[in-house]
């Protein structure tokens, strides 16, 4: 099967430095991908590389004939100035029926807030409002850029939740970056490791496993590798937030 | 139709300035241009004296320059330098250097006044036709770009994911920015272009819900202030263009207290 999109020896340079070096990607229909990496690894600069946004030093970047992008920006930095209802934001840069908007919305797991001011929806309810526009575009492929950062972990569990509803219902491929290792891996069908270039890549529990993934993110230091092993490989009694809500993602 | 009155080719000059000015000053508002909009428009100047020496069209001289000075802020930006610090070098470099231009004309030195407060009384017949084809081309140039410039407002990624190339729009936000640049100087003059731009825009966006709403508002307050001002220099022999802003203003304080007491007032009733 030929592939939604295919980076092959993609390297980017933001002057002298290399943001990223030599990087083979490949998404398939239907599969939910993660990249995982610390602070500065590249991460946003592999999805602004793959929309179209850097220009690559090196390699190349192949993307399905008519493929068809949705994409769930980090965040919208809306200017006061700008009036923006969410019915005219859903619109945007395509004009869509209203009955299409009220099923994104429902999608996205919205009540009626279509008349409602961008500016005045809570930070739950305007993630859920990008993911709706992003649903709208009928993508192949669904992008998501630290989605869930400002979501508590009771919020980011249920969006990620929604977002694996939305590739039932739809059928798209899903590309995450994240910080919340421990709730959006497992959520994945595999997992990218990156720092500059792919260090390992495979099913959570092969990158969990991998040297070079705990070199980057710590084992004694409890930190979030800890707290992904730990759920995984036993369960306690008692009740946690993290327990909860790595149950309310599964 | 009788364009020989010259106060009604005054007030279909400053209609049609009011009218391509408010749209663009809306995106002008809302992407942060407004130093980008003083520097484009003081660089006109420089395009003023160029025409004069070299005997070439007013307008195409102020066009030219205008461009060159967009384009040139617009490559040199995120090179070293924050953007304000170097809109302001260019700014007020461009608008010293013209000038000193037009000083080395000797004739033309009683004109510098309007060119940097306008002359809308002394708008001619061929004046008229090139404020109101400039407006149209603007007009027709926001219009059509409207939804994908809107996108490359609010993000640039987002735009990419729809295959919008942000540069792109950038770009014809620009030139439709010098384009008004070049209509405004007779109407205006370049001190006060950037007026034009944004105080409209900033009247429309409390009654406002949509975008489209705003712009819609805006160019109705920017019609009715050209038209007012115009009649008010007329019964109180004040400069015209100065005056026309004066009004524009007056209507942002207006909306601004009415806003305020809407506020207020909505406030009030949540808490008895």
């Amino acid at each position: 099967m030929s592939p939604l999109i295919e980076t092959k020896g993609l390297t980017v340079r933001y002057g002298r430095t290399i943001v990223l070096d030599d990087v083979d990607l490949r998404i398939d229909r239907d599969e939910i991908v993660t990249i995982v990496g610390p602070n500065g690894s590249g991460k946003s600069t592999l999805l602004r590389a793959l929309l179209g946004g850097v220009r690559a030093a090196g390699g190349q970047i192949l993307r399905a004939p008519g493929l068809r992008l949705g994409y769930v920006p980090q965040r919208l930095s809306l200017d006061p100035t700008l009036p923006l209802t969410v019915a005219r934001f859903l619109g945007l840069p395509r004009r869509v029926r209203s009955g299409d908007i009220h099923a994104a919305l429902e999608a996205a797991g919205l009540a009626d807030v279509a008349s409602r001011q961008m500016a005045d929806l809570s930070g739950g309810q305007f993630q859920r409002v990008l993911l709706a526009r992003a649903i709208l575009e009928d993508p192949d492929l669904l992008i998501l850029d630290e989605a869930t950062a400002g979501l508590d972990q009771r919020g980011a569990a249920a969006f990620y939740r929604r977002i694996e509803e939305v590739r039932a219902a739809t059928g798209c491929a899903v590309l995450m970056v994240s910080h919340d290792l421990h709730v959006v891996m497992s959520a994945s069908d595999r997992v990218i490791c990156l720092n500059g270039h792919v260090c390992c890549e495979g099913t959570p529990e092969v990158v969990a496993e991998a040297p070079v993934y705990r070199a980057l993110f710590g084992e004694g230091t409890q930190g979030a590798l800890a707290l992904y092993r730990h759920r995984h490989d036993h369960r306690h009694d008692h009740d946690t937030s993290h327990t909860r809500a790595a149950e309310a993602a599964q | 139709m009788n364009l020989d009155d010259f106060m009604l080719r005054a007030t279909l000059a400053a209609i049609g300035t009011g009218l391509a000015a408010a749209p663009l000053g809306c995106f002008v508002v809302w992407r942060r241009m407004a130093y980008f909009g003083d520097a484009v428009a003081h660089a006109a100047i420089l395009g003023v004296a160029l025409s004069l020496a070299l005997s070439l069209p007013v307008f195409a001289g102020a066009l030219i320059v205008a461009l060159v000075m967009a384009m040139a802020v617009t490559m040199l930006s995120g090179r070293g330098y924050a953007m304000d610090t170097l809109l302001g070098v260019m700014a007020h470099s461009a608008l010293a250097f013209g000038l000193v231009a037009v000083s080395f004309l000797a004739n033309v030195r009683i004109d510098l006044m309007a060119y940097l407060f306008g002359d809308i009384l002394a708008v001619s017949r061929g004046d008229l036709g090139v404020i109101w084809v400039g407006a149209a081309v603007v007009l027709a140039l926001v219009g059509w770009r409207w939804s994908a410039l809107l996108t490359a407002t609010l993000n640039p990624d987002l735009a990419r994911a729809a295959g919008i190339e942000p540069r792109r729009e950038q770009l014809v936000l620009t030139l439709a920015l010098a384009l008004v640049v070049a209509v405004a100087i007779k109407v205006v003059g370049v001190l006060l272009i950037t007026a034009m731009l944004i105080i409209p825009a900033a009247t429309a966006r409390p009654f406002s819900r949509t975008p489209e709403a705003m712009a819609v508002i805006a160019s109705c307050l920017a019609m009715l202030a050209a038209w007012t001002g115009l009649e008010v220099s007329y019964a109180a022999d004040t400069p015209t263009g100065p005056t026309i802003v004066c009004v524009i203003a007056a209507l942002f304080c207006l909306s601004t207290a009415v806003a305020g007491l809407r506020g207020a007032f909505a406030a009030g009733r949540r808490q008895p």
